[in-house]
């Protein structure tokens, strides 16, 4: 039994012309000690996803199919029993922490909430436990900070003081949505590698949330690429990077500038765009959802959504034109 | 040798913070302290670096959206920090800026017509079947057609009003655009449409752009030159393959280390940068960033280094530049 089963995963939410499914059918599992990635534009439905784990949906969402975690179907939880899990079991660190954390609390007494809450302890013993985290996580002068107010803090020490909230009850599940989108590069690499340290030093499973190919692939063992609400192509990092298989992850990887990659031809390379724009979710094509922007697409392609299938070792796409798209490699 | 378009010479900003105690002096924050650069017409001049080092401040001071605290930016041989408010107005047709968020540069409750036009009609140029036939041109130009004039921004995705935003600058005709984080904002496939926009534009009408990102790999895929800033000054400056191919500054090397690509194998445990930015308003004597960096020595904390020429046209400022590129 894995630590975490996604099967079949829905979610529908109440869009402004009826419903709208942001997520359309996810599965995965994840064990502790394992890392994994979820890519893709916005609108995707990765951070649906991840909230959708947590029970977080918004007004009026619906959810469908079955998230089972340590074997407990979380779908079937009361608000209460969720409680009890998040930021507890499953912890998450959201993309901006200026608006995770409360302005009116030190940074000190936000750590220390979850501690109580979860663990019972007393407000003296969750002071000190917090200081050890703010200390772990790299923060100068951790004890002194406790008793600093969010907008005292730079960026990248706000994230550090968000990731020692979400450590605090030790999760077993940590889910980073964006975590450093909002912080300058040299932040983010210290960022990167402060969580990745801790997910194997405290043997925690981590679903790792990017819209950048180049986080991904540094970060995590395995990558999920997302388009309108499904999973298109899975697999271990170093694989999927070596022979992207889906012509939808192919397009977002040749659409990226790459550094010491030059201009083409040495003067005016073009970078190759996707055409068109991703499609409205309410109004999604029969069958593939990326066949209209596909330069594969046939008219199979637009009669049913595409099975998962098998590109190498634990890597598969859901394209209907596979043999050709691989083909083309020569 | 082309003509020089644009030339920044020991530009300064200095902004006054509110006292903090009785007995100091106030204190004061140098957003941007003595930058020099000259951009040639057609070609495109990329500035980087972290939040707080002052590109955009550059940007602003080279649109003349504020006065410099001292140094001049001078356009097509006029110092635009000395010329009076009517003919700096009459030369804005020439200098035009793109901003980063396409939500929040157009005005919701205009038309995309009135919006595209505005400049037009604020400089006072074209009467009205001229001005409608100069909109349907500058959006045609960016990809968008004629009959988008009369829709409002809201009925747009942000890749298409980031270039509704374009077309605005566009249509005054000018030499120069200053695009602050132009791509910024957008997904990566859209992104890649805007930035291949832009080109096209540039080859059709010999633009010339200065080009402010924290996105190293845009700025190489778009910018003929890149400088290099860190807390207010320039650290380095050269043509952008032989900056970016070898670093001549601690700096520079440490921002393209820290980028993560995706390159299959490619793990991460690379060189780090320690620490976070310093201040702007408590400048140490000597190099800005000695204090994180690995190379720095003890005449680092002292002697500030001065921008030099390097080989390859390139100049940094660091005492270690040369040992950098032999390195």
């Amino acid at each position: 039994m894995s630590l975490l089963e996604v099967n079949a995963l829905r979610v529908r939410l109440r869009g402004p012309d009826g419903p709208v499914e942001a997520v359309r059918g996810v599965s995965f599992s994840l064990d502790r000690g394992q890392t994994m990635g979820l890519v893709g534009e916005s609108g995707c439905g990765k951070s649906m996803t991840a909230l959708a784990l947590l029970g977080l949906l918004p007004e009026g969402g619906l959810l469908h199919g079955s998230v089972r975690f340590e074997g407990r179907e979380l779908t079937q939880l009361s608000d209460r029993e969720l409680c009890r899990l998040r930021g507890n079991r499953i912890a998450m660190v959201f993309q901006e922490p200026m608006t995770a954390l409360n302005p009116l609390h030190s940074i000190g007494r936000q750590i220390a909430e979850p501690l109580c809450l979860h663990r019972g302890l007393s407000s003296e013993a969750a002071r000190g436990v917090a200081g050890e985290l703010l200390h772990r996580v790299g923060m100068p002068d951790a004890r002194a900070r406790l008793d600093a107010y969010p907008h005292q803090l730079s960026g990248g020490q706000r994230q550090r003081a968000l990731i020692a909230m979400a450590l605090a009850c030790e999760p077993d599940l940590l889910i980073a949505d964006e975590p450093t989108t909002a912080l300058d590069v040299t932040i983010q690499a210290q960022i990167l590698e402060l969580i990745v340290d801790l997910v194997h030093e405290r043997g925690m499973a981590l679903i790792l949330i990017s819209h950048d190919l180049g986080v991904i692939a540094e970060t995590v063992e395995r990558v999920a690429v997302m388009y309108a609400g499904r999973i298109v192509e899975m697999g271990p990092v170093a694989t999927v990077f070596g022979r992207l298989a889906h012509p939808y992850s192919r397009g977002l990887f040749a659409a990226i500038p790459r550094i010491g990659g030059g201009r083409s031809g040495g003067g005016r390379g073009r970078l190759a765009a996707i055409p068109g724009r991703v499609p409205d979710l309410a109004a999604l094509p029969t069958g593939c959802a990326f066949a209209d922007r596909c330069g594969h697409a046939q008219p199979v392609c637009r009669l049913a959504e595409p099975p998962p299938l098998a590109v190498g070792p634990e890597h598969w796409a859901a394209c209907g034109r596979l043999d050709a798209v691989l083909a083309s490699d020569g | 040798m082309s003509e020089i378009l644009l030339e920044a010479r020991d530009l300064a900003r200095h902004y006054r913070l509110p006292r903090t105690s009785l007995f100091h002096p106030s204190p004061v924050v140098r957003a941007v302290d003595g930058v020099s650069f000259e951009l040639l017409r057609g070609r495109s001049f990329g500035i980087v670096g972290e939040s707080g080092c002052g590109k955009s401040t550059l940007a602003r001071l080279v649109m003349a959206l504020e006065p410099p605290s001292a140094g001049s930016v001078r356009l097509l041989g006029c110092d635009l920090t000395r010329l009076p408010a009517g003919e700096l107005r009459r030369l804005r047709s020439q200098f035009q800026m793109v901003f980063q968020d396409p939500f929040g540069s157009l005005d919701p409750r205009h038309t995309i017509g009135r919006a595209v036009g505005e400049p037009l009609s604020l400089l006072g140029d074209a009467d009205g079947a001229a001005r409608a036939e100069r909109v349907a041109e500058a959006l045609a130009a960016v990809g968008l057609s004629p009959a988008d004039r009369a829709k409002y921004p809201h009925e747009f995705s942000g890749g298409q009003r980031q270039r509704i935003a374009i077309a605005r600058a566009l249509i005054t005709r000018p030499a120069l655009i200053v695009a602050d984080e132009p791509v910024s904002a957008l997904d990566v496939s859209v992104r890649a449409q805007v930035l291949n926009l832009m080109q096209d534009l540039q080859d059709r009408n010999g633009l010339t752009y200065l080009f402010i990102s924290h996105d190293l790999a845009v700025v190489e895929y778009v910018c003929d030159e890149v400088a290099v800033m860190y807390l207010g000054r320039i650290v380095e400056r050269g043509p952008t393959q032989a900056v970016f191919r070898r670093p001549a500054h601690p700096y520079s090397r440490a921002l393209l280390d820290a980028v993560p690509r995706p390159e299959p194998g490619r793990r991460r445990r690379r060189r780090q940068l320690a620490g976070q930015v310093g201040s702007a308003t408590e400048r140490p004597a000597g190099c800005a960033f000695a204090p994180r960096c690995p190379l720095a020595e003890p005449r680092c904390r002292t002697q500030a280094p001065a921008l030099r020429p390097l080989d390859e046209g390139r100049f940094a400022a660091c005492h270690f530049a040369e040992a950098m590129l032999a390195g």
